[in-house]
């Protein structure tokens, strides 16, 4: 429990014992680093990493024991990947330093000995009384004391906390919301005692003590209603007063503060795999050859043969430790296996490439002037594997631009113009339900006035701008609006009643109430009116996917009215379950309506939102709707949007139904409906012949999925969800509505937990996606929510962008990725394993057949860059035929090109290659002059001949898979053999002053100038390629994939056109 | 037109603050696609296999013109290898000569190799142990040559290094026995070692002559002779830029090795290179390899453009000329199945 004294004052001697206790200042840190710690904690958090702590390892070895490789080889890249990194996190973190400043020396009013004085907001104490204006920000953690308003109550907003952004009410606490300026403040003295800080951002419990002229304080509870977080942000209220309770880090948004989570992708996750592989393949080759080493050594004449002795501490060092040492010595020879470049050549493959997608004309907006934002490039290839697709429908799918499109009044239908002619309002009726819309509503003009928003109306002749948490209400405003009333009470829009209610008196003194909701609502509470017609109306307006709304009201007289204020007024002045007790209120004067009509305002679908989901579709992406909207406006927008087609089966999980039924029988029922089918669905998936089945489209509300979530009392829990999750893999597309935002993002790890973990992709463009977006695995954001575009790993600007985001871009990503992998894997493998087979023909001595240059160098500079512009520039096929033929997605799903399969051929290629490489040069070798002058080689020529063939292989393999060869491809992979070369010329051209051996003099120049090096050469680079060739062009012939077909077709119809136009 | 694509439409019209419209950054360089068309394919096999083939017959023909003799001489000096066994004997001098024939003339430019079996030249502790600055004539005093770096009175091997140590110091002398009477072959004991390595890579220390330039330093424990005096009728084959020496620096690849010895001069008798006859080696018997295990060899050979008498290189390419030619014809089968059946190229 801390104890805080309001404006530092002492509380009067003797109350309770003193504590002085010490709180930090407000001083936000986000950084990680200071300039001081910044290089230790860095590498301290970069040999974290499993990779770099690994090279770490081997590096240190090779220090330490004499090994077969330079420590160079080694430290060279490693320092390069660390140096790198560790300037990309020094810039990230100076940025955050700057973030940091400009928020902790944002300017704060607070008061001094009654006088209000401006301060840097990290001088801020626990303590101090601050005052904050409208749409400021709070600086921390503030116990609210009074306000501007009347009242003693603000509002409030937490979209930058939570997420949520409409306005919530605090209430000032009850014995200081009278002091209204400075010197009043400062004379309260006033003790606060609460909780340590938690990060809760909705509890917080705490007492306040209040000294009136050294009686007895009053005592007062305060809760969460009193207390203004920090980040949130002051409305409609002009300024108040509050005290600092929580300080810089101690705050709850500081203690929510953290990371965002690291989301893998998954072929990061089978790299990881690959590289534990790699790792045992490792360790089992270092053993094998350790052990080998001492098999072989058993006999004296070949341990220690006079022309090569071994030193005297050599010959008296311990068995088990020289088996140890050789052991590490095995290891720092094949290390390589593991490259460390893989790391760097994919992190610059994703980076750079993320800004094809942010360059991409297509996808740039011209009405907004935006293009997409990629915020992660770590999850580029996920694009790619997308397999359901989440959206949110407002604002995503459609324009959420709202139309207003007709209203319909006692049964009577008015489409806009009529009201602007101003030809009706001669009925009762009419009026009212104008009157009605016009008041009933928390829109806020926003002027240059501070204008409390209720009291619109005078301005309405002016152009404003309004501005409110829900669109309908902007549209219906900018229809309508007159009258002058005089509010007395406001019943506050909340999403679950889902309705709204004034209570005004008119000029003649009548007291009306009126409530907007939704049908849902509002029928329920009606007791005349033509509800038939209307019902009838709003039904068929939410099949054509119209936004309704209803309208009814009630007279009250003055003496109802007087209860309700009462009621009113002492639920807003309960000190516990206030939210509880109002809603209970709320309920008991919310009845007994008289319907006046509906309206409806369209919000029309985004362009080629229908398009976009049928490619989606066709690309095998599951497609699913989450909205809080109706059912019935939710299925008819998905009808246009054609996510449901005509010959879409239905079916419903609503709570109509299992209202009916048991939740029980409707699950099984439904399962029983899909499954029946999905049998013949195996058998027609294998025929190709998947556009006739029959689909399904899945409806489930908001009530029906917590039903299905909540674990069940007999603890058989899971059961439910497992026979949901069935139902929905077998349906084409499902249709969440009525969705609060917690439950968007339960779905979203519903399905991303379940049992084929498949990938998921959230996009929404409000507040209310947030979640949903950070529990995806990739998750993309509209333009609307700015504010929380951060939380995305991509932007676009549309929906339709997300065809293009994912068919071609993604697909490019992924297979460009996942080909770089392996390539990577497959180089080191022939890299490597010569080296091994080496092993058994020098008597296990680790020698190497490579120079350390070419060791160092191999990964760094001779096989790099073409890879990493592979990886860049790669098209498979055209981005056309990408984007003509979503099927083609369906080709790389499932991380097709990263399975196991797939990876084992990889190596297995390698190993064989390494095995030509070897043997073949072994065998032109075998005892005999390779050379037309009678003179011999020696080892190096030996290694730098294998080493020759390997570096021209493994670059030649890549420019065969190679599909699109710009001018950069060319240059890359001709240029580094051209490198390759002319470093081979240039290193065994010199004697070398700085080093101590000039092993490799002449040796490549020697190897060209023999002709059988040349045919060897030749041959062997021939026979390595030859088996992958035959393999590539069997698969396109016996098996071939859709992707290949189409650019089998692209061609065949490329060279049709070229002969016609030639003729 | 045919594999290119065209360079897309510039200049649409587009807002300014439309991102830059070049071909690199929207991917669409113009690009080269090729693609793998059966003509394409079929082409690529028959043309590897007839490349292939037709070295391989090449290679294969003319390795057929080359002759070579390889005698092991480890065991038919056997007195003198039991001698050399006992490493005190390291002094005393063994002779001994090996005959053979030749039923035909080898003709062009013979080489004299010398050949060792199970000689552990490529091990690492043995590889490493050597000093290049050294060779090169600068005066350190090396570490890198252990455990043949110094004496332990400190008086520095040179050269130091197991591979100098150990070098092969067998002799080993041709004669050509004519009608009783018995010719030497002139043998070039120099030009055998890169050009390179002779001239750049090993030098002598500088001083006025090779005996002062290697004062203060001491031969190797198993050389008979200082290194100024591997040969002391050439001045410029003596020291460290002996061929002998040059070549055995080189350090072979595997552990059964060659490494050139002498070419026959061509003059007289042997201008076209050895004549049939009878012939015989006297060698010097001086390095032991019998407690070991290895075997010694010499070994006179002819070389072609080819190489050395080395069947792999022509049967390999006549192989994987066969291999390729083959997946050639396997190819047009199952593309003329797959055609009859309409399933392959779908118009």
């Amino acid at each position: 429990i801390r104890t805080i004294y309001v404006g530092h004052r002492e509380p009067p001697p003797g109350t309770e014992a003193y504590i002085p206790q010490r709180f930090p200042d407000n001083r936000i840190v986000s950084s990680k680093y200071t300039f001081w710690n910044f290089v230790p904690k860095n590498l301290f958090e970069q040999f974290r990493r499993i990779a770099n702590f690994y090279f770490l390892i081997i590096f240190l070895v090779q220090l330490i024991i004499d090994t077969p490789t330079s420590p160079v080889t080694s430290g060279l890249p490693l320092l390069f990947v660390i140096t790198v990194t560790a300037i990309k996190q020094g810039y990230e973190d100076w940025l955050r330093h700057k973030a940091d400043n400009a928020m902790n020396q944002y300017p704060v009013h607070f008061i001094q000995h009654g006088k209000l004085v401006r301060k840097q907001s990290r001088k801020l104490r626990v303590g101090d009384i601050v005052m904050v204006k409208e749409d400021e920000t709070f600086p921390c953690d503030l116990i609210f004391l009074s306000s501007s308003r009347e009242d003693g109550t603000c509002f409030v907003t937490t979209a930058s906390l939570d997420g949520e952004s409409s306005h919530k009410t605090h209430y000032a606490v009850q014995d200081t919301k009278a002091f209204h300026n400075e010197q009043e403040m400062d004379a309260l003295h006033a003790t606060i005692e609460c909780e340590q800080p938690q990060p809760d951002l909705y509890k917080f419990v705490g007492r306040i003590n209040v000294y009136h002229d050294r009686n007895e304080p009053t005592a007062r509870p305060l809760g969460s209603e009193n207390l203004l977080l920090r980040g949130a942000t002051l409305k409609n209220t002009e300024k108040i007063f509050g005290v600092a309770i929580y300080t810089g880090m101690e705050t709850k948004m500081a203690l929510n503060y953290q990371a965002k989570s690291q989301k893998r992708s998954a072929v990061e996750k089978s790299m990881n795999v690959f590289l534990i592989v790699y790792l045992c393949i490792l360790i089992s080759k270092a053993l094998i050859n350790t052990v080998l080493k001492y098999v072989w050594q058993s006999e004296p004449f070949r341990d220690e043969p006079w022309y090569n002795q071994k030193t005297e501490p050599e010959r008296k060092r311990n068995l088990f430790l020289r088996a140890f040492t050789d052991f590490l010595a095995f290891m720092v020879l094949f290390n390589y296996i593991i490259p460390v470049s893989m790391y760097v050549t994919v992190e610059m493959q994703k980076f750079l490439g993320s800004y094809f997608l942010t360059w991409d004309e297509e996808m740039f907006d011209e009405d907004t002037g935006e293009g997409p934002l990629v915020n992660t490039s770590d999850l580029n290839e996920e694009l790619g594997q997308i397999e359901y697709v989440f959206t949110d429908k407002t604002g995503t799918l459609t324009e959420n631009n709202m139309e207003f499109v007709e209203c319909c009044i006692e049964g009577h239908v008015y489409v806009p113009h009529v009201i602007c002619n101003g030809q009706i309002l001669h009925d009762c009726t009419e009026e009212l339900f104008f009157r009605a819309l016009c008041l009933c509503h928390t829109v806020q003009v926003k002027d240059d006035d501070s204008v409390d928003g209720l009291k619109k109306s005078q301005l309405s002749r002016r152009s404003c701008i309004y501005i409110s948490s829900s669109p309908d209400e902007v549209a219906l405003v900018e229809g309508i609006q007159r009258y002058v009333f005089e509010l007395l009470e406001v019943l506050s829009f909340d999403s679950v009643r889902r309705r709204m209610s004034v209570i005004v008196r008119s000029s003649t003194g009548h007291i009306f109430l009126f409530c907007k909701g939704a049908d849902s609502s509002i029928f329920p509470r009606v007791k005349e009116g033509k509800i038939d017609q209307i019902r009838s109306r709003v039904e068929r307006n939410a099949v054509e996917g119209l936004r309704t709304l209803c309208v009814a009201y009630k007279e009250l007289t003055a003496e109802e009215y007087s209860k309700v204020q009462k009621l009113l007024q002492n639920a807003k002045l309960a000190l516990q379950d206030r939210e509880k007790k109002l809603a209970e209120v709320y309920e008991k004067i919310e009845r007994d309506f008289i319907l006046l009509g509906a309206t409806a305002v369209e919000d029309r679908l985004q362009e080629k939102a229908a398009d976009t989901i049928e490619a989606l579709q066709k690309a095998g992406i599951k497609v699913w709707v989450l909205t809080g909207d109706k059912m019935e406006t939710a299925a008819a927008t998905c009808y246009a949007c054609k996510l449901f087609r005509r010959n879409t089966q239905i079916l419903e999980l609503t709570t109509k139904k299992i209202e009916e039924q048991s939740l029980h029988d409707v699950l099984f029922d439904l399962s029983k409906t899909v499954l029946r089918h999905s049998g013949s669905l195996t058998r027609d998936t294998f025929s190709g012949l998947s556009t006739d089945m029959q689909d399904y489209g899945l409806i489930i509300d908001g009530a029906a999925l917590s039903l299905i979530m909540k674990p069940r009392q007999d603890g058989s829990s899971g059961n439910y969800r497992e026979l949901f999750l069935e139902i929905c893999r077998n349906c084409s597309a499902v249709l969440c509505c009525r969705m609060a935002p917690l439950q968007k993002a339960q779905i979203v790890k519903l399905i991303k937990l379940s049992k084929e973990h498949p990938i998921t992709l959230a996009i929404g463009d409000g507040a209310n996606d947030v979640s949903m977006i950070l529990e995806a695995h990739v998750g993309i954001i509209g333009k609307e929510g700015r504010q929380a575009a951060r939380n995305s790993d991509y932007a676009i600007p549309k929906f339709k962008h997300l065809k293009k985001m994912l068919l071609v871009h993604g697909h490019f990503y992924y297979v460009r990725i996942s080909e770089l992998v392996q390539y990577f894997f497959y180089k080191n493998v022939c890299f490597i394993f010569p080296q091994f087979l080496y092993q058994f023909f020098c008597g296990f001595s680790q020698q190497t057949l490579y120079d350390t240059a070419y060791l160092t160098l191999y990964n760094i500079s001779f096989t790099s860059l073409p890879i990493l512009f592979y990886g860049l520039m790669e098209q498979h096929v055209s981005a056309d035929t990408l984007k003509r033929e979503p099927s083609l997605y369906r080709d790389v799903a499932k991380n097709a090109l990263l399975r196991w399969r797939a990876f084992i051929y990889w190596t297995f290629l390698g190993v064989f290659d390494a095995v030509v490489f070897f043997f073949g040069a072994y065998l032109l070798y075998d005892n005999t002059v390779v050379t037309s002058n009678g003179q011999m080689f020696g080892n190096w020529t030996f290694g730098t001949l294998v080493f020759t063939v390997l570096v021209f292989t493994v670059t030649l393999k890549l420019a065969l898979d190679t599909h699109y060869w710009t001018w950069i491809n060319h240059f890359m992979i001709w240029g580094s053999l051209v490198f390759y070369v002319v470093f081979s010329l240039l290193w065994g051209g010199i004697i070398w002053p700085f080093l101590n051996y000039q092993r490799m003099y002449y040796v490549f120049m020697q190897m060209l100038s023999s002709g059988p090096a040349w045919l060897g050469i030749i041959l062997l680079i021939t026979v390595s390629l030859l088996p992958d060739v035959l393999k590539k062009v069997l698969c396109r012939q016996l098996w071939p994939t859709a992707t290949e077909r189409i650019q089998v077709k692209i061609f065949f119809i490329l060279k049709l056109v070229f002969c016609i136009t030639s003729l | 037109m045919k594999n290119k694509t065209s360079f897309h439409p510039q200049g649409e019209a587009c807002p300014s603050r439309c991102p830059d419209n070049s071909a690199f950054k929207q991917q669409r360089l113009p690009a080269w696609k090729p693609q793998l068309t059966i003509t394409a394919v079929l082409s690529t096999f028959f043309l590897t296999g007839m490349f292939c083939l037709s070295v391989g017959v090449c290679l294969i023909l003319s390795a057929n013109s080359i002759k070579e003799i390889q005698i092991d001489y480890s065991d038919k000096c056997s007195d003198c290898s039991k001698l050399r066994e006992n490493s005190s004997n390291w002094n005393k001098e063994c002779h001994c000569s090996v005959n053979f024939t030749l039923k035909e003339d080898i003709l062009g430019d013979v080489f004299m190799y010398y050949g060792l079996q199970n000689f552990y030249q490529n091990h690492r502790r043995y590889v490493i142990s050597r000093s290049d600055a050294q060779l090169l004539g600068r005066n350190v005093n090396n570490s890198y040559c252990a455990p043949f770096t110094t004496y332990q009175n400190g008086t520095p091997m040179a050269p130091c290094g197991a591979i100098a140590n150990s070098m092969f110091n067998d002799t080993v002398d041709l004669f050509y026995n004519l009608n009783s009477s018995v010719i030497q072959v002139p043998l070039l004991k120099t030009g055998n070692s890169w050009w390179t390595d002779k001239n750049v890579k090993f030098r002598n220390p500088k001083s006025y002559n090779l005996s002062s330039a290697f004062a203060g330093t001491s031969r190797p424990p198993y050389w008979q002779k200082p290194v100024y005096l591997l040969d002391e009728e050439d001045e410029r084959n003596n020291g460290y830029v002996n061929d002998d020496f040059i070549i055995w620096m080189r350090v072979s690849a595997f552990a059964t090795f060659r490494n050139l010895y002498r070419r026959v001069r061509r003059i007289r008798q042997f201008a076209d290179g050895l004549p049939a006859g009878n012939y015989s080696f006297h060698i010097s018997y001086n390095f032991p390899v019998t407690k070991f295990k290895a075997r010694k060899h010499v070994i006179l050979s002819t070389v072609v453009w080819s190489g050395g008498s080395n069947p792999f290189l022509g049967i390999a390419y006549v192989v994987s000329g066969a291999a390729a030619t083959l997946a050639g014809f396997i190819i047009t089968a199952i593309h003329l199945k797959l055609r009859k059946r309409k399933t392959y190229f779908q118009k």
